[in-house]
């Protein structure tokens, strides 16, 4: 088994290990398989002399983040509900909430194009803060909904009986309980949102471009530019591995529930 | 649902409650009805009781009797479909639990697991804005009576059941409320914490004075707890009296097996007149057991001679030995013995009906053997097959 998942995380991480090391090859030697050579920063700067990266990197953090801010704000009451209040209908609509998923994303793109030209929200950070929040809304009620389902009602009930109000029950109780749950749906929303590419590349041109753009912009269909892209790609992607490297230990670490057997 | 802004000022919880601790429900009941309103179940039919402050009141029933659902109901964690509550002489239907003056122990504890055991004790203070030093003093009094002072600074997680258990009872004594609700708090228990936890609850109880409510599962719990006991079966109350007066006379057949351990023989059956006198035959074809009616039972058979009935002993109601008081004879079949040591319980036949017999402890009974046994007749119950209930003198 152990050897199956070494194998699986090699596999994974291979092409990642390809971009880094052709990110720092020249173009000519990017067409090498070489695993030994002089490295480079010249696709880095002819990344940064052709792009400006800081406004794409921007923009990718601001819908990122932004969407993932909206995706919680509509998921955590509509969690909470079904997961203490539920109803017979709640597993149905669980299940309906992911089906929209299934649908290739490609079969709405017209209807939305059109929709957002006529409220002119083509190329603006608001629009897609808005598709990425309805892409990835049920995935955001689903994780939600199951880590409020972890936590026993009875807690709850017992800060109702021990004078906690509505609010103050979300804030001591709920809240502390359900963070370390949260902070990976976090991660892994802002990561889905980071490297969307079908709606940023059809919805967006120069204004609202995120990195995934970015990254787009440096293929072409004649000349080199392998090394140029993978720097580009490098750049897109190294945020985010930076930040999943620094939150892991955080993510694995869930509240494990002593005070109910 | 939740108080909002509109909730009434906050009732100390901490300075002794106002009012008396008394509880009466009066025609209570819970109906859950589907999406569209249709009815789906009665959890809890018109349920009339009255508690009085400092009793100790045990709710008991097989699961899913609509014990739980009153407890909740008496808390406020469930909303009421039909009739009052009222806590103190003061109808609370609509109270929030905060409100009601009562503090509950939850079967599996449900301690706030990121809190240590002082903040766990301590939060319904908080809540309250008590003062820092009275907040202290509160906990750490609640802590000295549990024995909790050197756990004070642990996380729920990391203490043992019966410590967690210790932890929930403090959390409620902190709110110095009127009633104590404890919903099946032993559950969750080993058989040793269990009775041990048993042990401190009635201590609690006897110190403390006041009004509990105990919901349990388990008879024993009940007899050994209780000051009175209210037995209920699919919503319905079936009987409410003290332990001995439970056990000795049953109003029906269903508290008749329900208490008890072992349970009381129930033989279905009719009454027959024979040879001038009434006799019990119970049903099992021929062969089958007959016990003739004598004193009390007689009198109670009268006038129901062919009339379906359910005849019942306790297992210490019958005997190998006999003799003294009047009894019947009647021979039986070893089906199992089970040698306690200071007792032996037999599992028997007589003419295709099964009764279980306590016999002292110095014989080893064997499987097949052929024993009579004495039933004693003055101690047996009478019940109606059709209604269930026993059969009174009037």
């Amino acid at each position: 088994m152990g050897l199956i998942g070494w194998l699986a995380a090699a596999v994974m991480f291979f092409p990642v290990f390809w971009m880094t090391i052709t990110a720092f090859k020249t173009e000519q030697g990017a067409y090498q398989p070489d695993l030994f050579f002089v490295p480079t920063l010249q696709s880095f700067r002819e990344v940064f002399a052709r792009s400006r990266y800081a406004g794409f990197a921007l923009n990718s953090i601001c819908i990122s983040f932004g969407s993932t801010l909206l995706c919680f704000l509509l998921a955590i009451p509509a969690a909470y509900r079904m997961a203490f209040f539920p109803t017979r209908k709640t597993q149905a609509t669980l299940v309906w909430m992911l089906s929209t998923k299934m649908m290739p994303a490609v079969g709405a793109l017209l209807p939305v194009y059109l929709l957002f030209r006529s409220a002119g929200l083509l190329d603006s950070i608001s629009g897609l803060v808005l598709i990425y929040t309805l892409m990835n809304l049920p995935v955001c009620v689903w994780m939600t909904y199951t880590y409020f389902c972890e936590i026993p009602a009875a807690i709850l009930e017992a800060a109702r009986v021990d004078g906690a109000g509505f609010w103050s029950e979300i804030r001591h109780v709920l809240a502390p309980l359900a963070l370390p749950g949260m902070s990976s749906t976090a991660l892994l929303l802002i990561i889905l949102c980071w490297n969307e590419a079908f709606w940023s590349l059809n919805l967006t041109s120069a204004h609202a471009a995120p990195l995934t753009v970015f990254i787009a912009s440096y293929s072409s269909p004649e000349g080199l530019f392998w090394a140029k892209l993978s720097a580009a790609s490098l750049l897109a992607v190294a945020p985010i591995l930076v930040m999943g490297w620094l939150t892991q230990k955080q993510l694995v670490s869930g509240l494990t529930f002593g005070a109910v057997k | 649902m939740h108080g909002g802004a509109a909730a009434p000022p906050y009732q100390s919880s901490a300075t002794p409650a106002l009012g008396d601790g008394s509880v009466r429900l009066r025609d209570l009941s819970k109906s859950y009805a589907d999406d569209r309103g249709r009815l789906i179940c009665h959890a809890v039919k018109a349920l009339n009781l009255e508690i009085q402050d400092g009793e100790f009141l045990v709710l008991v029933g097989p699961s899913g009797c609509g014990k739980s659902t009153t407890l909740r109901m008496i808390a406020g964690l469930e909303s009421i479909s039909g009739g009052t509550i009222e806590i103190g002489g003061k109808v609370v239907n609509r109270a929030a639990p905060k409100d009601r003056g009562i503090a509950m122990v939850f079967q599996n504890y449900a301690l706030y697991p990121h809190m240590t055991v002082f903040d766990n004790l301590a939060f319904g203070l908080k809540l309250a804005r008590k003062e820092k030093a009275f907040i202290r003093e509160a906990v750490l009094r609640a802590a000295t009576t549990l024995g909790l002072e050197a756990l004070l600074e642990r996380k729920p997680q990391a203490l043992s059941g019966g410590q967690r258990q210790r932890v929930a009872l403090g959390r409620a004594i902190v709110r110095n409320p009127r009633v104590f609700l404890f919903d099946e708090p032993l559950s969750n228990l080993d058989a040793k914490m269990r009775v041990l936890m048993r042990a401190e609850i009635a201590r609690l109880h006897s110190s403390l004075k006041t009004t509990m409510i105990y919901v349990t599962h388990d008879q024993v719990e009940a007899m050994t707890m209780g000051d009175r006991i209210c037995v209920m079966r699919d919503g319905v109350l079936m009987q409410v009296a003290d332990p001995l007066t439970l056990y000795r006379q049953p109003q029906n057949l269903f508290v008749a097996g329900f208490i008890g351990s072992p349970p009381m023989s129930l033989l279905p059956g009719r009454v027959e007149g024979r040879g001038g006198g009434l006799v019990f035959v119970s049903d099992g074809g021929p062969g089958a057991l007959t016990v003739a009616l004598t004193g009390r039972l007689e009198r109670l058979a009268r006038g129901r001679i062919g009339g379906k009935v359910v005849f019942g002993a306790r297992p210490e109601h019958l005997s190998v030995t006999g003799g003294g008081a009047p009894d019947a004879a009647a021979s039986c079949i070893v089906e199992l013995a089970e040698p306690m040591g200071a007792e032996t319980i037999l599992y028997l036949t007589a003419g295709g009906s099964s009764l279980i017999g306590r016999a002292p402890g110095e014989h080893l009974y064997k499987k097949g053997e052929e024993l009579t046994i004495h039933i004693n007749v003055e101690k047996a119950h009478l019940f109606d097959a059709a209604t269930e209930n026993v059969l009174t003198e009037t």
